[in-house]
């Protein structure tokens, strides 16, 4: 299977090369690009495809790759269901919610389900704590949470 | 009620998103007089005023900015909305309510140091914050106060947003400056600090989003009566975002100086019903936690809370009452820092994954007595010996935590649970 962007999405890549001062400031936003058009993910083959695209070393690319949380090393389901579990969310129950859920739905933490529409991932303050228990699904925050409604929430998804 | 309302008086306005409704506030008309001045009045005043930057450090602005080196060579600025200090939302609240007050506060300063391009650096997290910016930088140019010959004055400038991929480490400055290069996110060595070698080497002039939108009010109020508010040492308001276990939640803008009790009491709401304080976090995570009876005689100002051993940092605010187990607060707080220390210097590195280790083994029911010195002497050789201070804020946490609350630490280690809960976290899962 070879990987390789949309037209739309190969001319992304040539305008970010030119947008900033270096062409390495384009790693993020192609990364971000690629794992868009990858079902959520950016993958090994991904990344020598966009070091060719972008005449950029491989290991270059990887370096930046691999350092930053929201680049998904593996497949991730649908919708990636991020679970806020830092201090005022933990306070306000999303440990338990994530609890449930991977109980609820039969998956460890970070695996997909095995109908491929979930993966739950526990994750780093997202700045809505006033706004606690909240996850994060795809790119949309949902707040306020109670157990019932963080269920309701997964099961109106389509 | 003390709230004083400077930066955030429209933002119940939802008309002032959008370019129109923002000038319809006078918005826009502080660029005007600004461009009008010599470039380096605005220093002066923005010297004058005392400003300390709101992102976390407390810097003073004007003169961060009277480092930049006076050898033409290009000069960037660089806006940080990473906000990444756990408990602070208070960027991302005046990022997606007001983001033509953050451009033209960026655009004054950037004038003031005299930058012809800038990057707002946002965590990609915050995705609609994203596309308001994106919005709202697009109608500011079309309006005309972005781009060459600015309102005719001969000033030109070009701004433009970096999102950014997930990492903690991309709120530190140096970091941020690797990270907008396309590299790992990983502080450098200070100095030379960035307003002499910065973004590409050049002089980089990093500030908070909160700090670029005050320069506006500076200017439009003068330096005197912007140093009407707040304390000698900590001139101006400042937005608090206040988490945990208030009543009302959210973010409020008071006067620096401001009693902590007093925010928590009024403007919050007060604790829960029949709960009483037990610790305040009072600066993010990083800031030294205070008991309740330092918070009660606490006041928000930098001064102040250095003079408790804690720190004013992002002005976010963990309220704790006493349904709550010191054990597993900390276990939350060292896990975050081990997931987020960069990995460049060995005791940050090391140090966060041992502090994490320790407690969750405490957590888990297989703590020692020995444990509690461990994790003190860990942290204290943590403290001042890496590049950027990621380090002393995983470190500062343990040795507020432990010290302040001993014998709840000695209690879980001793019988296997939480004195609070009366459970152990290991049954949990946690």
């Amino acid at each position: 299977m070879n990987f390789q962007l949309s037209s739309e999405g190969q001319e992304f890549v040539k305008k970010e090369l030119k947008r900033y001062e270096t062409k390495e400031s384009a790693i993020i936003p192609c990364l971000f690009r690629v794992q868009k058009e990858n079902a959520g993910w950016v993958s090994p083959e991904s990344v020598g495809y966009l070091s060719q695209l972008m005449d950029i070393p491989e290991a270059r690319i990887n370096e930046v790759f691999q350092f930053y949380t929201m680049f998904n090393q593996v497949p991730v389901g649908k919708y990636h269901v991020q679970v806020c579990c830092n201090v005022a969310c933990c306070m306000a129950g999303t440990r338990e919610i994530i609890e449930e859920f991977c109980k609820e739905h039969n998956v460890a933490e970070g695996d997909v389900t095995s109908d491929k529409r979930f993966t739950f991932t526990r994750v780093e303050c997202l700045g809505a704590c006033d706004k606690a228990p909240m996850m994060q699904i795809n790119d949309d925050y949902y707040e306020d949470l109670t157990m019932d409604s963080a269920k309701q929430i997964l099961r109106g998804l389509k | 009620m003390a709230e004083v309302k400077m930066l955030t008086e429209y933002y119940a306005d939802d008309s002032y998103r959008g370019i129109e409704g923002y000038q319809a506030k006078k918005g826009y008309e502080m660029l005007k007089k600004a461009l009008k001045m010599p470039p380096a009045e605005i220093v002066t005043m923005v010297k004058d005023s005392g400003l300390r930057g709101r992102g976390g450090a407390g810097f003073p602005t004007g003169m961060k900015w009277s480092f930049l080196p006076n050898n033409g060579e290009e000069r960037y600025l660089l806006c940080n909305a990473d906000e990444g200090e756990p408990c602070t939302f208070k960027d991302r609240m005046m990022m997606e309510r007001a983001p033509h007050q953050l451009i033209e506060g960026m655009i004054i300063s950037a004038f003031a140091v005299q930058s012809k391009k800038s990057y707002i650096y946002i965590r990609g997290e915050y995705q609609y914050a994203v596309k308001v910016l994106e919005q709202a930088i697009q109608e500011a140019y079309k309006a005309g106060y972005l781009g060459q010959n600015i309102l005719g004055s001969g000033f030109s400038h070009d701004m433009d947003i970096y999102v950014g991929a997930g990492a903690y480490i991309c709120g530190e400055e140096t970091g941020m400056i690797s990270s907008l290069e396309g590299l790992k996110g990983q502080p450098k060595l200070k100095p030379p600090f960035p307003a002499v070698k910065g973004y590409l080497r050049k002089p980089t002039i990093v500030n908070n989003v909160e700090t670029l939108a005050s320069v506006i009010y500076i200017l439009r109020d003068g330096v005197e009566a912007y140093r009407k508010f707040g304390t000698q040492k900590s001139p101006g308001t400042k937005l608090f975002s206040v988490s945990g276990d208030v009543m009302k939640p959210g973010n409020y803008e008071v006067p620096l100086g401001y009693k902590l009790k007093d925010l928590i009491e009024k403007e919050c709401g007060g604790l829960k019903p029949g709960r009483q304080l037990k610790a305040v976090i009072p600066g993010g995570t990083s800031a030294p936690v205070l008991t309740a009876e330092e918070a009660n005689r606490a006041t928000l100002d930098y001064e102040c809370l250095a003079d408790m051993k804690s720190m004013l940092g992002s002005g976010s605010i963990v309220v704790i009452d006493d349904s709550r187990c010191m054990v597993d607060m900390l276990g939350v707080i060292t896990h975050f820092y081990h997931h987020e220390s960069c990995g460049q210097c060995t005791p940050c590195r090391e140090g966060t994954g041992w502090l994490n280790k320790v407690v969750s083994a405490i957590k888990a029911g297989n703590g020692t007595q020995k444990d509690i010195d461990t994790l003190c002497k860990v942290a204290d050789n943590m403290k001042g010996r890496t590049i950027c201070a990621l380090s002393d804020a995983a470190a500062l946490p343990v040795l507020s935590f432990v010290p302040k609350f001993r014998s709840e630490f000695e209690y879980y280690i001793r019988e296997g649970k939480s004195q609070v809960r009366g459970i152990s976290y290991a049954q949990m899962h946690h």
